[in-house]
C-alpha cells in the first residue's frame, strides 16, 4: 500500500509534472521566476494550497456532487440527485475562499513574503495548476488517501520546475542574447529545454 | 472616439499580444496545439467567455464591492465555462474527450481574468465587449499559428485531412514526433515572440546589464 503512494507521489513530481509535462500554471511559472527567493516563497504557497485545495474538493465531490452522494442526509428528495455539472464552480469557490484566508494570514504573519508575492498571490487561485490538479483528481477517481498525496506531490513538482527555472534565469541575464529573444522569448526555449529533460523520466515506474 | 474603439479591438493581435507580450493565458495555449481541430475549438471557446466575461463583469462593475470582486467575477466566469462544458460534451463528445481538462480551465486561463480585472472593472460596457474580442483574436492568431505547425509537421495533416502523406503509410514524408510532444509548443511560442519582436522592435525587453563593450563576441570579431 505504501509504495503505490509513494509511486503516486514521484509520477506527481516528475513524469506527471504540473508545469513541464501538462503546461499548468505557466503564467506565474513564467513571469514570477526571475528571482530564485521569490520563486521559493511562491513555490511553497502553491505547495500549501494545492496540499489542502485537492483534498478538500476530493470530499465535496463524494459528498456533495457525486451521483447519490447525498444519501447521507437521509432526504428522499436529495439523495437521487447528480450535482456533477456544478463541480467546476464549486472546485474554484473553495480555491478563491482558501486563496483569501492564505493571503489574510501571510498578510499579517509574513508581511515580506506578502509584499514579494505583490499581485502574484491573488493569481494563485487563478493559477491552472491549482484548478487543474483538482480536475485531474476528478478524472482519475482518486480516492482521499490518493488525493492528498497527488496534491502534495503535484505542489512540490511544480515549486521544483519554477525554482530551477528562477535558477537558470538568474544566470542568463548575464548572457548576450538577441534583441528579440530577450527576456520572455528566451525564457520559452529554456522551459522547453527543461520539459525535454523531464521526458526522461517517463519511463520511471516504481 | 471610433479610432480609439478600432484600437481597442486591433491592439491586442500584435502591438499588445496576450501571449508574447502580457504572458497571459499561455497555459492552454501550449497543451490544446497538438491538433488544429481542438486548437479552433478551444479558440471559439475562448473566444466565447473571454467576451461575455468582460461584458457581464463590466455591466455590474459598479455594484461589485472590492474586497469580493474577485469571487465574483470567478463566479460568473465559471458559470460561463459551465455552459461551454456542458454545450461540448451534448455537441462534440470527442473534442470533448480529447480536451478533456482543458475546457475547465478556460475559468483560470489568465487572459479572462486579467482582462476582466485590468479592463473590464474599469470601463463601460461596449467598449469591454470590443476589448475581450481583441484579445480572443490576439490569442487565437498564436494559437493558430502553433497548431499550425505542430500538426502539418507533426503528423503530416491539417484538420485530420492528409496534407504530406507519411512513410508509414507508402508516402515521403518522416514525421517529426517532437512536435507532437510537450517541448516543441515552446520552442514554436519561443520562436514566434522573436518573429513579432523582430517585425516591432519596440517590444523589446530592455537588458538588465550592460555588457561592457569588450566582452561581447559580436563585436570582437
Amino acid at each position: 500500500m505504501f509504495e503505490h503512494y509513494l509511486s503516486l507521489f514521484i509520477r506527481a513530481i516528475f513524469v506527471e509534472n504540473m508545469a513541464l509535462a501538462f503546461f499548468l500554471g505557466m503564467c506565474t511559472f513564467l513571469a514570477v521566476s526571475k528571482k530564485v527567493q521569490t520563486a521559493i516563497g511562491l513555490g511553497i504557497a502553491v505547495i500549501v494550497v494545492l496540499a489542502i485545495t485537492v483534498p478538500v474538493n476530493n470530499l465535496i465531490l463524494s459528498y456533495l456532487l457525486t451521483e447519490n452522494a447525498l444519501e447521507w442526509t437521509g432526504i428522499e428528495a436529495l439523495s437521487n440527485l447528480d450535482l456533477r455539472f456544478l463541480g467546476l464552480l464549486s472546485y474554484i469557490g473553495v480555491i478563491a475562499a482558501l486563496v483569501q484566508i492564505l493571503e489574510m494570514t501571510l498578510d499579517k504573519y509574513v508581511p515580506a513574503l506578502y509584499n514579494a508575492l505583490g499581485i502574484f498571490l491573488p493569481l494563485i487561485t487563478v493559477n491552472c495548476a491549482i484548478l487543474g490538479a483538482s480536475l485531474f483528481m476528478v478524472e482519475r477517481d482518486y480516492t482521499f488517501n490518493e488525493s492528498v498525496v497527488f496534491g502534495f506531490g503535484a505542489g512540490v513538482g511544480w515549486a521544483l520546475a519554477i525554482v530551477l527555472l528562477a535558477a537558470i534565469r538568474e544566470k542568463l541575464k548575464y548572457s548576450d542574447v538577441p534583441d528579440g529573444l530577450k527576456g520572455l522569448g528566451i525564457t520559452f526555449i529554456v522551459v522547453g529545454l527543461m520539459s525535454l529533460g523531464f521526458m526522461s523520466f517517463s519511463g520511471v515506474q516504481l | 472616439m471610433a479610432e480609439k474603439k478600432k484600437d481597442i479591438l486591433f491592439q491586442p493581435i500584435f502591438d499588445n499580444n496576450p501571449i508574447a507580450l502580457q504572458i497571459l493565458g499561455i497555459c492552454s495555449a501550449l497543451a490544446v496545439t497538438t491538433q488544429l481541430s481542438t486548437t479552433l475549438t478551444m479558440c471559439v471557446a475562448l473566444t466565447f467567455v473571454l467576451v461575455f466575461s468582460n461584458l457581464f463583469v463590466s455591466v455590474i462593475r459598479s455594484a461589485i464591492p472590492s474586497s469580493i470582486r474577485i469571487i465574483v467575477q470567478m463566479t460568473i466566469i465559471a458559470s460561463l465555462v459551465i455552459v461551454v462544458d456542458q454545450f461540448l460534451r451534448a455537441y462534440a463528445y470527442d473534442i470533448s474527450r480529447q480536451l478533456s481538462v482543458f475546457v475547465g480551465l478556460i475559468i483560470t486561463n489568465c487572459i479572462v481574468m486579467g482582462r476582466a480585472e485590468a479592463f473590464a472593472m474599469k470601463n463601460p460596457p461596449g467598449v469591454s465587449f470590443l476589448d475581450g474580442l481583441g484579445n480572443a483574436f490576439g490569442y487565437s492568431v498564436v494559437l493558430i499559428a502553433v497548431g499550425f505547425a505542430r500538426e502539418l509537421f507533426g503528423s503530416g495533416s491539417l484538420f485530420g485531412i492528409e496534407v504530406m502523406p507519411l512513410v508509414t503509410e507508402g508516402g515521403w514524408y518522416y514525421s517529426n514526433g517532437l512536435m507532437l510532444l510537450p517541448p516543441s509548443a515552446f520552442f514554436l511560442i519561443g520562436l514566434f515572440i522573436w518573429a513579432l519582436r523582430a517585425w516591432k522592435p519596440e517590444q523589446v525587453e530592455e537588458e538588465q546589464f550592460v555588457m561592457a563593450p569588450n566582452s561581447r563576441t559580436s563585436d570582437v570579431y
